[in-house]
């Protein structure tokens, strides 16, 4: 243990870390939020609102939830509400807030050979792909997409998983990776509309499926509990809970958008 | 075709302009990379050449596992890593996950093995050639291994190069260790692989040839530089 330990130290001076006090406040934010650009926009949203340095590390919500809970984060913004919950009830978490929402939608083949275009209802058009047997690519990786076609799944009496052998394909990987997997594969996949408006190898993908009230996609706020993890960023990171809990935070989270579509629409509660 | 003329196209584009943040980008992978290689070589050097000099039980077993490591998958050890430095691993309290240190020192434990190996095979060899000169001169053992890997060392810069080949071109264990955190914790190759997650499919092969040149830079520099040393040592 010893020499690891002189071996972190050299590789600390080597890098140059920062001491404990000056270390910005670690984000574990689901994906959708980084890689449309929402979170590191010019000027970078959090750090223009609240002078704060936010270093952003993203994941999937579960593997994001985990990373908190070890303690690595201190502050979560993830989109699955049950695992929010489940986490603070856990005690990690201060409070969670309901911060903004988008939708989840179907995207599939522009030849949309499971004829589910312009469905409304989302159980019906998963059903009809799995009777057609069409490929369907889902991520499998424990994010809150994931689950949410998991509970879609189950709503429509279907479970993929264990019988959908053929056209099911779990790809294990991000959104972007399951987007790209289902665009070589002509497949159906379900993402969440901020990602697919900036994915850019859409090659005959196309959006089929939107509207159903179940796809609503509803993005959790909490800051991590000092008491847990007592070297956590805490006040920092309350910062910026209020911050963007607060009319300006809520402002430049609707003013956001992807080409000329609204990407995140702000909906917290109004402080009492 | 198409795309592999585009990423051509922004490979090419991407060098020209050479705007700030891939320079960030570059500058922060030849800082891990390097950083990784100096400390592994610290390791490596002194451990392959130990066990090339050594005759001990099991030494034989030592050598495989040596040659084994140099395939460590880069996954695993940043995983391994990842645990240590959580804050809810033995090392948390240091608080350096996520940060450039914790990409050095998952590659440090990825190169170290290949720097090691290498060594040993090369001084090995020496050894078996200078032996009895060695013997003759009647020179102790840590100056025979001082020695050995002094003669040694034009062959011993393919080792670090070996090293520095695999330290820049991991993904696995910079990804998980580091987090990939915007102007912190992003080097090239998890650049590529967000590139490619997002879709942008001709920018992420454009990187890709850009990092390609950066490593066959690094390498060409290397060997300029021995050239240059074995000139002036006649």
């Amino acid at each position: 243990m010893r020499w690891l330990i002189a071996i972190v130290v050299a590789a600390a001076s080597l890098a140059g870390t920062a001491s404990e006090d000056q270390r910005p406040v670690t984000l574990a934010a689901t994906t959708s939020t980084d890689n449309s650009g929402f979170l590191n926009y010019k000027p970078p949203l959090l750090h223009a609102g609240t002078g704060i340095d936010v270093r952003v590390v993203v994941a999937g919500t579960g593997q994001a939830i985990r990373y908190a809970e070890r303690g690595d984060a201190d502050l979560l913004l993830v989109h699955h509400t049950a695992s929010e919950e489940k986490f603070i009830s856990d005690g990690h978490g201060v409070e969670r807030y309901d911060l903004m929402y988008n939708d989840l939608v179907v995207v599939g083949p522009e030849t949309d050979p499971a004829g589910v275009g312009g469905l409304q209802d989302a159980t019906q058009a998963l059903t009809e792909i799995a009777q057609k047997k069409i490929l369907f690519t889902s991520r499998g990786d424990d994010s809150g997409t994931h689950k949410r076609g998991l509970a879609l799944w189950r709503d429509a009496n279907l479970d993929p998983a264990k019988n959908g052998s053929g056209w099911y394909r779990e790809v294990g990987a991000g959104q972007g990776a399951a987007l790209n997997i289902a665009s070589s594969l002509g497949a159906y996949c379900l993402t969440d509309r901020a990602t697919w408006l900036s994915f850019r190898n859409r090659g005959t993908l196309k959006l089929l499926v939107e509207g159903d009230r179940r796809l609503f996609n509803q993005y959790g706020l909490i800051a991590v509990n000092p008491a847990v993890h007592p070297h956590t960023k805490a006040d920092a990171a309350q910062t910026i809970v209020h911050w963007l809990l607060s009319e300006a935070g809520q402002t430049a989270i609707n003013g956001f958008r992807i080409g000329d579509e609204q990407a995140f629409h702000a909906n917290a509660k109004p402080s009492s | 075709m198409n795309d592999l003329s585009a990423a051509f196209t922004s490979a090419v584009a991407l060098i020209t302009n050479l705007d700030a943040e891939l320079l960030a980008i570059i500058g922060l992978s030849l800082r891990v990379s390097l950083s990784a290689v100096a400390l592994a070589a610290l390791i490596g050097l002194p451990l392959g050449a130990a066990v090339a000099l050594s005759s001990f039980p099991g030494r034989g077993v030592v050598v495989a596992l040596l040659n084994a490591l140099m395939g460590l998958p880069p996954v695993v050890v940043g995983l391994l890593i990842y645990l240590l430095l959580s804050r809810a691993g033995p090392l948390g309290e240091f608080g350096i996950l996520f940060t450039p240190a914790a990409m050095v020192i998952a590659q440090t434990i990825l190169v170290a093995p290949i720097i090691a190996a290498l060594t040993r095979q090369v001084v090995f060899d020496l050894h078996a050639e200078y032996d009895e000169q060695l013997r003759s001169l009647q020179i102790g053992w840590w100056h025979a291994l001082a020695t050995l890997l002094w003669e040694g060392r034009y062959s011993l810069l393919t080792a670090l190069l070996a090293g520095f080949g695999r330290a820049s071109a991991e993904v696995g264990a910079v990804m998980i260790v580091g987090g990939n955190i915007n102007h912190v914790t992003r080097v090239m190759t998890t650049t590529i692989a967000l590139e490619t997650s997002k879709g942008n499919l001709s920018l992420a092969l454009g990187l890709g040839f850009v990092l390609i040149a950066l490593i066959v830079a690094v390498n060409a520099a290397a060997l300029a530089l021995q050239k240059f040393a074995q000139r002036a040592h006649g």
